[in-house]
């Protein structure tokens, strides 16, 4: 129930002042889903998006460093392997 | 970037799991909330991942399986009714009521839609002004808000035809019941990545300190659910309680304010009973009084239903983490997804139908999925 899935911000409709809308891709799909509680998107974030509402953008920065710290844990301990340890 | 692929990747999940056999020193019991993860944890076999010290304990975070039974008899009561086009998320039209189920109450000519938004279900209200359109609005902090958007959507566009079957539930007094069960060896949570992208997780830091145990706010793809135990492990081993946010990219100590100013808008916090667990204080969301026109349980008669649960289903224990599925006799035999005895075996996050479709290797057959 509480899945919710990241899809890339195509298009942005604020004709509506209660129900912000935007065009939404998911791997290919396109759907429509509400925007209405994120007041700074922009058409090209990627949103996290739950029973057709977006929840948040996500941040970029904080993913690639993630990875990044990720990655190196294994190059760390390949490091240390090589030393004897 | 696409934030999914990247976070299903083998060499991270190998160099997280290498992490967390070396600081593992002794046995430690985690539980995760939320049904979202124990699905990842079967389907990607994270388990086989883990450190036999490492004990994975599956939490309630399944609002198909903790909506209490009253509400699905409600349900089926009101969707039984000529005059009304009943909407639901796709999940509870298979829960077991005290008699039958929605879908059989669909396969009997009752109108049922299933539905993908909440705001599907105002659409609809609005194409058919003749009929009574009821939303049965279930779910956690996550959901919540989209539901309360439809009955805003709804009073916006001045819909008399509209109203919600309502329940809401609430994660962190679920927790603090868990850990006051004088049974209960929890040690470490991960807390539902998503209801805290709603809610952010300042509400956890009580909890934390209350109950001297660490909370770390995890996501759901393989290498996520393993960074999560990872801090909670690495919490247990340096002799600390705190909470942290291991799932960055989404969730931020405040959550999404919008959403929280609508819930604070729609509804009011109120006792609630779970089922299989039983009432917990100030666990649940109702419709506040500015909304109560479209309070159906206001509009239909639905005040007189006698319950019966099936006396076998140990859904109670499973979902405190007392239980594991597999401890009951009629898992996978009397109780199967096709005809289940309890809400667990119907979610795909139910705890008991995840064990269903990919650990039945336990049981002598191959799991459905693996990382």
């Amino acid at each position: 129930m509480c899945l919710a899935v990241p899809g890339k911000v195509l298009s942005i409709d604020d004709s509506n002042a209660g129900l912000k809308m935007a065009k939404v891709d998911f791997a290919g799909v396109v759907k429509e889903v509400s925007v209405q509680w994120l007041p700074e998107v922009e058409v090209g974030n990627y949103v996290l998006i739950h029973v057709g509402m977006a929840l948040n953008i996500l941040d970029e920065e904080d993913a690639l460093e993630t990875l990044k710290l990720l990655k190196e844990m294994g190059e760390f301990d390949a490091e240390l392997g090589k030393d004897g340890w | 970037m696409k934030y999914v692929d990247e976070f299903r990747d083998r060499e991270l999940v190998k160099n997280l799991s290498e992490g967390i056999h070396k600081i593992t020193t002794r046995e430690w019991c985690i539980m995760e909330i939320c049904g979202g993860q124990t699905h990842s944890i079967m389907r990607y076999s994270l388990e086989e991942f883990l450190p036999e010290e490492i004990r994975l304990v599956h939490g309630p975070g399944c609002p198909v399986c903790v909506t209490p039974l009253e509400i699905i008899d409600k349900a089926v009561r009101i969707a039984q009714r000529d005059d009304v086009i009943f909407t639901s998320y796709g999940d509870m039209l298979r829960v077991p009521g005290s008699e039958k189920d929605l879908l059989s109450v669909k396969a009997g000519g009752g109108d049922i839609r299933i539905i993908y938004s909440p705001l599907d279900a105002v659409k609809i209200a609005e194409d058919n002004p003749e009929k009574k359109v009821v939303f049965f609005a279930i779910g956690f902090e996550t959901t919540a808000p989209a539901n309360a958007m439809a009955v805003k959507e709804a009073d916006r566009r001045g819909l008399k035809n509209f109203s919600i079957l309502s329940s809401h539930v609430l994660v962190p007094p679920a927790m603090e019941a868990i850990l006051s069960v004088e049974e209960s060896r929890i040690q470490g949570f991960l807390a539902a990545g998503h209801v805290c992208t709603v809610m952010g997780y300042e509400e956890y830091l009580p909890i934390a300190e209350k109950y001297r145990i660490p909370i770390v706010v995890t996501g759901f793809e393989p290498v996520d659910i393993l960074k999560g135990i990872h801090q909670v492990v690495l919490q247990l081993e340096e002799g600390r309680h705190e909470v942290e946010n291991a799932y960055g990219r989404v969730v931020s100590l405040e959550g999404n304010i919008h959403a929280k100013k609508v819930l604070r808008e729609v509804y009011e916090v109120s006792d609630m009973k779970w089922r299989g667990i039983g009432n917990i204080p100030l666990s649940g969301f109702s419709l506040s009084g500015r909304y109560d026109e479209f309070n159906a349980e206001n509009i239909f008669d639905v005040g007189d239903i006698q319950q019966q649960e099936s006396p076998l289903c140990i859904a109670g224990e499973v979902l405190q983490g007392l239980k594991k599925p597999g401890d009951f006799p009629a898992f996978g035999k009397e109780c199967k997804p096709e005809h289940p005895l309890g809400a667990p075996m119907v979610s795909s996050e139910g705890a008991c139908s995840a064990y269903y479709r990919f650990k039945k290797s336990e049981t002598g057959s191959e799991t459905e999925s693996t990382i």
